[in-house]
């Protein structure tokens, strides 16, 4: 995946698709769709970490909520002219990688392994959770940002672009839907070269077999550390995106719930390879919306029905799968 | 006598956070430190416990009645996920993580549809004893009661009867028992419904203490891993020192500093044993036995 003409013209042809889409389709929907890709960053990340590296972490939401959060506090600091947002987006992701890197130091430095760093990592999302729940008083605040406890914060601003003819606001629509896509492309395409290139084939090999990977000479600890500080930072992209996105960050956006969304995308698109991680991503979370939309309550009753279905009848994700029979399928033609 | 009540209050709070810590913790302990299954719809049998006990005593039973009407449900609707889902599972415990927890999502959001946001408890019972100038409930005292009990009963059961026996040669060597013609596949699904019953038990003994919502059972499911996390598979050697421990972290600190720093502590303490000892507790007991 990744080399050779076909993938680049799939590709180009998918960018394509979804660059002219907002000419055929109106501002509401196209705000839709924007807010969808706000999340495939962290499905992206967890992809690297559970799918290429084996880890499975319930914790994402603890780094999105974390960026969310910085996101917020600073922009709430700095304001937004010059296009400082652009800034505080970059210092949140850091943030949230940085913690990462923390947790995960301690984790796979501790050597804790399978099942274990699913529940080290909840119990961190959960912990953080109950910490900002706390924080109504208004001795809880960073600057000039009260973090508002359980009501969460409100009236950040949103990204700005500088411009010559004063600066470009985005919010929800077309504007931001350009930017989020161009962030995607680029965020895709370089997890695929990081992914395809030996570091992708360490990590690999890792969740294959890590005691023979350690016999080969390879640091695990550190690769795996690093896995998961990509994903932390690239959760904690979706999470500034976030905020930035909709001016609002809860506690709750951390909570038990939410920490499932991501894992669920990720199961049932497919966690083995990362265009089936992103594309499955969309595909559920525009799939959930919907439901969302039409019968509320029981979105969370078909989402759980969906993981069980997709663990016990194609394993390997959904999006996954059929991409597996379809390019058999097609391979068999070619020949 | 200031000292005496001062020990006491001291006293009292350990040990409701020991017996909060060891009875959310005992049927996960089962499921997970015998069959190597981690069950993220833990706190949804507890949830479901607590329930059914609330639903029969309010129609009438004695509540201790009531608790075991709620272990059982717990119980048999775990034998039958066993049945349908667990069993094909056995062998990829990354899956199983997601399907219990596919499953814990059901199972919320069904009961916030059929049964509405809250529903309404039981009150506490036994009322409370006054010690200087604090009052204190005497249901807590059960609680720990209830807590050294189940310790004890779990033990007699695994060491000492047939059943104890049987289970611990299949979980430790499946393919030996089957050899032996032990009936394994009965003995897992008996094996999880004990885990979901003792669970449910929990929900049964903590439903007079606490609101019902749907969503309770995430206020078990945190202390609970974190105790089996530091413990270790065993839930003699490991489970229950650990329980001590941890009840020792969070009762200080929640008397210093607020409920917060309490489950910080336990975060803290679960990263650090980790960090030194990542067997948990029981590797190394065992360790130094040998």
């Amino acid at each position: 995946m990744g080399r050779g003409p076909a993938f680049w013209a799939a590709m180009v042809a998918v960018v394509l698709a979804a660059a002219v889409y907002p000419l055929f389709s109106n501002d509401y929907t196209v705000g839709n769709a924007a807010y969808f890709l706000v999340w495939t960053f962290m499905a992206m990340g967890l992809g690297v970490v559970w799918g290429y590296c084996g880890a499975l972490s319930f914790g994402q939401t603890a780094f999105f909520g974390l960026a969310g959060y910085a996101y917020g506090v600073i922009t709430i600091n700095i304001g937004s002219a010059y296009g400082l947002t652009w800034l505080a987006l970059i210092l949140s992701v850091g943030l949230g990688g940085a913690f990462a890197l923390l947790i995960g130091y301690f984790m796979f430095y501790g050597r804790i392994k399978g099942v274990f760093i699913g529940i080290v990592t909840l119990s961190v999302t959960l912990v953080l959770e109950t910490f900002m729940s706390q924080t109504a008083g208004p001795q809880w605040a960073i600057g000039t940002a009260r973090l508002n406890g359980f009501n969460g914060m409100s009236g950040m601003p949103p990204l700005t672009v500088p411009w010559f003819s004063g600066d470009v606001v985005l919010y929800s629509g077309t504007a931001l839907y350009y930017v989020l896509l161009a962030m995607v492309v680029a965020v895709y395409l370089g997890l695929r070269m990081l992914l395809n290139a030996p570091f992708g084939n360490v990590l690999v090999a890792i969740r294959e077999n890590p005691e023979r990977t350690e016999m080969l000479g390879y640091d695990i600890r550190l690769y795996q550390m690093l896995a998961f500080g990509l994903g932390g930072a690239l959760a904690g992209l979706s999470g500034a995106l976030y905020t930035a996105w909709g001016q609002y960050i809860t506690p709750s956006s951390m909570g038990l719930t939410s920490a499932a969304l991501p894992i669920v995308w990720v199961a049932v698109g497919g966690r083995r390879d990362i265009t089936a991680t992103l594309l499955g991503s969309v595909l559920v979370i525009a799939g959930f919306q919907s439901l969302t939309i039409y019968g509320s309550q029981y979105a969370l009753v078909v989402m759980g029905a969906l993981l069980v279905f997709t663990v016990m009848v194609t394993p390997d994700g959904v999006v996954a799968t059929l991409m597996q029979r379809l390019g058999r399928i097609f391979g068999k033609a070619a020949r | 006598m200031e000292l005496f009540t001062a020990i006491f209050s001291i006293t009292y709070q350990f040990g409701d956070a020991f017996a909060f810590l060891v009875i959310s913790c005992a049927g996960l302990a089962v499921i997970f430190g015998m069959m190597g299954v981690i069950n993220l719809a833990h706190g949804e049998f507890i949830m479901c416990g607590a329930y059914v006990t609330a639903a029969t005593a309010r129609a009438g039973l004695a509540l201790p009645v009531a608790i075991l009407c709620g272990a059982l449900a717990a119980a048999a609707i775990g034998m039958v996920l066993e049945r349908t889902v667990m069993r094909h599972l056995y062998h990829r415990p990354m899956d199983s993580i997601i399907a219990t927890w596919g499953i814990s999502l059901i199972a919320t959001q069904g009961v916030l549809i059929l049964l509405g946001p809250t529903m309404q408890g039981v009150g506490t019972p036994l009322g409370s004893m006054a010690l200087g100038d604090r009052s204190y409930s005497l249901y807590r005292l059960v609680l720990f009661a209830a807590a050294v009990g189940l310790l004890g009963g779990l033990y007699l059961l695994f060491y000492h009867t047939r059943f104890g026996v049987i289970a611990r040669a299949t979980i430790q060597r499946p393919a030996m028992a089957r050899a032996l013609g032990v009936d394994t596949r009965r003995i897992y699904g008996l094996t999880f419904g004990l885990g979901a019953g003792l669970a449910g038990l929990a929900g049964g003994l903590y439903a007079p203490t606490m609101t019902m919502v749907p969503t309770m059972g995430a206020t078990f499911i945190v202390e609970s891993f974190v105790t089996v996390v530091v413990g270790g598979a065993d839930i003699f050697l490991g489970a229950a020192p650990a329980a001590a421990i941890l009840a020792i972290i969070k009762a200080s600190l929640t008397a210093w500093y607020g409920q917060l720093f309490g489950q910080i502590g336990l975060l803290v303490a679960v990263i650090v044993v980790i960090r030194i000892m990542p067997g948990g507790l029981s590797a190394v007991v065992k360790r130094w036995q040998r």
